[in-house]
């Protein structure tokens, strides 16, 4: 059955049955392999994507439930001015390990400083804390966002 | 163009028992270089005989560029970029002008190409060293005669050779095609850098591969796409070693695009031998189950959910955790079976001891749950497989596709791709041998990928493990009597691999009376090494006990560790958990840390602490590298702690290769260590792992993040990795600084908020 979704700007005509998650639409057929799996039951996403600027995670929203909603993944943010400044402070502070998860934090980081200039703890812990790391970049991850957050108040 | 092996003359390469370098001319005019050093072990120090040997390619073209082929597997413990870096600095280019490319596995011509152990900077170093430094020599060489002068009169930097007292120079670029033409150097005497002038090891350097992670374009085992691949899950039995009786193949086979549907039987276990014997490596031939191939991976999934099977459970259907603990307080409640080591009188002297103290610490089975799933591409075909697999541990996988095939070693190819974390789950290969076995079958390529539930309940698991411990303090305070009664797993009639504490593992060695007996409990539970092998569960236990012990003399912990440090029983190192690269522990440099901790972290001025919050200390030898850390926590009326703040002192030897890595590495082992220590456990149920997903399998998360400071000291030892050494100390300094802020002592893990409620 086909889907038209809109992917980083671009419209997509995919053929899938409408129950496959948004995922392994995004990595499979589409080749935007930049959004990882990592359990399936958005407990560590890995999946994150933006859906109208929000994060969500991809494993959990079916491909029959996107509609209209414009996706963004980690291969399209540094068309966004906040994501842009994120991926580079990643860079600047080298805050991945492995680096499979990062994709996912910094499409929360992302919609975290869209939402919010200057984010404190608490809102960091809200925001991140959906988004698991197991080699332990925790944190860099925190000082990155803090950077952004300090960058854009001064 | 790509540096490849196969540019190069192959005959011999990894062969020979003497350094050697090769030289030849690239295609379009430039010097190939490989150069193969075995690594001079020390024999005083090595525990095995086994001869290091390394190899090392690199290009450099005419426009200068420099492509260096690094050979061990990158896990995110930063060896892809590390390696090249000591090679570049002694070849003496500008690391702008670098680029590393990851090889593939070339069946022993570059040395072992795994990752494990944090060995690969130690067994790497000299080799490389002298590898570019004969590099460079060749450059200098190469411009000397072109000049006609006198090869000492030139000097080099940044890649150009400089003559000073004519004003010539001539990049490295200029000189790659005369270079190759020139007698090569020897490696056994090739001039190396004095340390001190280093302009590459010891600056910070950021992965390549990172600006592509950031932006979602870094390829993955996962990410791997071939042409005509299909994919497919592998359901295994539910309880280990299980086999299918029967399945619902039919049904199955007639969903939405499943091509294949395979019932797969397990191959034969191999299991542990006589300690001291080479053992099978680790276990991992393929178990029995029913593949299901579709055309997207999801599609297989799907199927998947529909499957049906019939298991042949076989004996260990009635194990749980329940009775692996019974069976442990049944054994640890009499004279244990075994013996690993008895110094002194450790029973006498207890009898006469001033103060006994006695514990019984116990941790449970725990899983590596790397963030990327297993999963391999295969693609079999006129008895060849070429393979895409993000492991550890390629040698080992080839051998074990090669049994599980048929064929020959030589006729497998293993691309090594970046893995999304390794914590020695990669250097197993189970999922490289169910690809290959799939895609001969199906005769097509496939990707096999597990979900976390699989990683979860097929993993080859850290051993739990169970100690009854007795302390005699004299008259006068001081430790004189340690005695351990361990219970642990065994498959066979011998134990699992590292589930043993070694016969040297600190404080064995600093206490006259000292006993480590051993009983043994039976289980199927697949096993493995994880991050720190052994001593991640081991100095859990023996430094949780040491501060036990010095609250009971009533002394500071640390004064009283520096005490028995400073009176080993015997001479220093040789013998105590030492490789061919360093000997074993070093008591001084222990203490050093110990002592530099103690400053950063202001251990002194603790008491002025609020109520409920605390500091703790511990330290370990581990992997060559020392580690003391200092945690402060809180702990609060529900149970529930919150770490402040976490000071580390870590001594890995004279050099950081990578500063900004080296970070990483010790934050990242201190944050698992806690993780380990808060929430991992893995239990079992009619013989059944009963954890499934990152829900009842817990990771720490990023809230309630202490602040850290990690300080290096540098020390006239040789240099070691730093993927393991901080992990051990980790989980010990955290549960005393637990006891220090609640008066409650962890003695099982993980901690039970329930037990440290006001």
């Amino acid at each position: 059955m086909s889907h038209t979704i809109e992917v980083n700007g671009n419209r997509h005509t995919v053929d899938a049955e409408g129950d496959t998650p948004l995922l392994w639409v995004l990595r499979d057929i589409l080749d935007l392999t930049g959004t990882k799996y990592g359990c399936g039951v958005g407990q560590c996403g890995a999946c994150t994507v933006h859906a109208n600027g929000a994060a969500v995670r991809s494993c959990m929203l079916p491909l029959e439930s996107v509609g209209d909603l414009r996706i963004t993944t980690i291969e399209g943010v540094g068309a966004i001015d906040v994501g842009r400044k994120v991926q580079e402070k990643w860079l600047a502070l080298d805050v991945p390990q492995c680096g499979y998860c990062q994709g996912g934090q910094i499409m929360s980081a992302t919609a975290l400083l869209m939402h919010i200039a200057r984010p404190g703890d608490a809102e960091i812990d809200a925001a991140m804390a959906g988004n698991l790391c197991r080699c332990g970049c925790y944190p860099r991850i925190r000082a990155a966002i803090k950077h952004i957050g300090d960058s854009r108040a001064a | 163009m790509a540096t490849t092996v196969a540019d190069l003359p192959a005959e011999h390469l990894g062969m020979s028992r003497r350094s050697f370098l090769i030289a030849a001319s690239a295609a379009g005019g430039g010097l190939l270089l490989a150069a193969t050093v075995p690594f001079a072990r020390n024999t005083a120090w090595a525990a095995d005989p086994e001869e290091y040997l390394v190899t090392i390619y690199a290009r450099i073209d005419p426009l200068g560029a420099v492509t260096i082929l690094a050979p061990n597997p990158e896990v995110g413990q930063g060896t892809k970029t590390a390696l090249p870096m000591i090679f570049a600095e002694e070849f003496d280019v500008a690391w702008k002008d670098v680029t590393i490319e990851m090889a593939d596995y070339q069946g022993g011509r570059m040395g072992s190409q795994s990752s494990g152990g944090s060995y690969s900077t130690p067994s790497n170093w000299m080799p490389l060293r002298k590898a570019g430094a004969a590099a460079r020599q060749m450059m200098l060489s190469a411009a000397a005669a072109r000049w006609g002068v006198a090869a000492s009169e030139c000097s080099t930097a940044d890649g150009v050779v400089s003559h000073a007292s004519s004003g010539r120079s001539l990049a490295y670029g200029a000189l790659a095609g005369s270079a190759a033409k020139l007698p090569v150097p020897d490696l056994d005497t090739v001039a190396l850098k004095d340390e001190s002038t280093f302009k590459i090891i010891g600056k910070s350097v950021v992965d390549p591969d990172k600006a592509r992670i950031v932006t979602g374009r870094q390829q993955f085992g996962i990410d791997v796409k071939v042409p005509g691949m299909r994919y497919a899950v592998f359901q295994k039995g539910p309880v280990f070693d299980a086999e299918v009786r029967t399945a619902n193949v039919g049904e199955i086979k007639a969903m939405p695009g499943v091509s294949h549907v395979l019932v797969l039987k397990g191959a034969q276990r191999q299991l542990e031998g006589p300690p001291g014997q080479p053992g099978p490596g680790i276990d991992d031939g393929l178990r029995g189950g029913v593949a299901i191939v579709a055309d997207s991976w999801w599609r297989a999934q799907k199927a998947r959910r529909k499957l049906i099977v019939q298991w042949e459970e076989g004996p260990h259907a009635d194990d749980s955790t329940r009775a692996f603990d019974a069976r442990a307080q049944h054994l640890l409640g009499q004279t244990a079976e075994g013996v690993v080591r008895i110094d002194g009188d450790p029973d006498g002297v207890l009898a006469s001891a001033a103060r006994v103290v006695r514990a019984s610490y116990s941790y449970p089975f725990i899983s590596h749950v790397p963030m990327e799933p297993q999963n391999c591409v295969a693609s079999y075909k006129d008895g060849k497989v070429e393979i895409w697999a993000p492991t550890q541990n390629p040698g080992a996988g080839r051998k074990g596709v090669a049994k599980a095939l048929g064929i020959e070693p030589d006729d497998i190819l293993i691309h090594m791709i970046r893995c999304g974390g390794g914590f020695g789950r990669r250097l197993a290969n189970d999922y490289m041998i169910e690809a290959s076995v799939i895609s001969k079958q199906i005769g097509a390529p496939v990707k096999v990928l597990w979900t976390r539930e699989d990683e979860i309940q097929h993993d080859f698991y850290r051993p739990g493990g169970y100690h009854n411990l007795t302390a005699g303090l004299n008259a006068g305070h001081e430790l004189v009597v340690w005695q351990n009664h361990f219970a642990g797993f065994a498959r066979s009639e011998y134990f699992a691999r590292l589930a043993v504490p070694g016969a040297d593992a600190f404080p064995a060695g600093f206490v006259p009376n000292y006993a480590l007996r051993t009983s043994r409990i039976s289980c199927n539970v697949p096993v493995g090494p994880l991050r720190a092998p052994g001593d991640n569960a081991h100095a859990w236990v023996f430094q949780s006990f040491m501060d036990e012990i010095a609250h009971a003399a009533g002394r500071d912990p640390i004064e009283f560790q520096l005490e028995l440090l400073a009176n080993p029983l015997s001479g220093e190192g040789v013998g105590k958990g030492g490789s061919a690269f360093a000997p074993g522990l070093i008591a001084a440099r222990m203490a050093t840390v110990l002592k530099r901790v103690r400053e950063i972290s202001d251990w002194d001025s603790r008491h002025k602490l609020p109520a409920g919050t605390g500091m703790g200390v511990a330290c370990y030898f581990s992997h060559l590298g020392y580690c003391a850390q200092v945690h402060q926590v809180s702990v609060h009326a529900d149970g529930t702690v919150t770490p402040h703040a976490i000071w580390a002192a870590v001594d890995v030897g004279r050099q950081i290769v990578n500063p900004t890595n080296a970070e990483n590495q010790v934050t990242g082992s201190i944050m698992d260590g806690i993780s380990a220590a808060l929430g991992q456990e893995i239990t079992f149920e009619r013989g059944r792992v009963v954890q499934s997903n990152y829900h009842d399998y817990t990771l720490l998360r990023n809230t309630k993040i202490p602040r850290m400071q990690i300080e290096f000291l540098k020390t006239d030892y040789p240099l070691t990795g730093l993927g393991e050494p901080a992990y051990p100390s980790a989980l010990p300094a955290f549960c005393n600084a637990i006891y220090a802020a609640s008066g409650r002592r962890v003695r099982k893990l993980p901690i039970s908020a329930a037990n440290l409620k006001a």
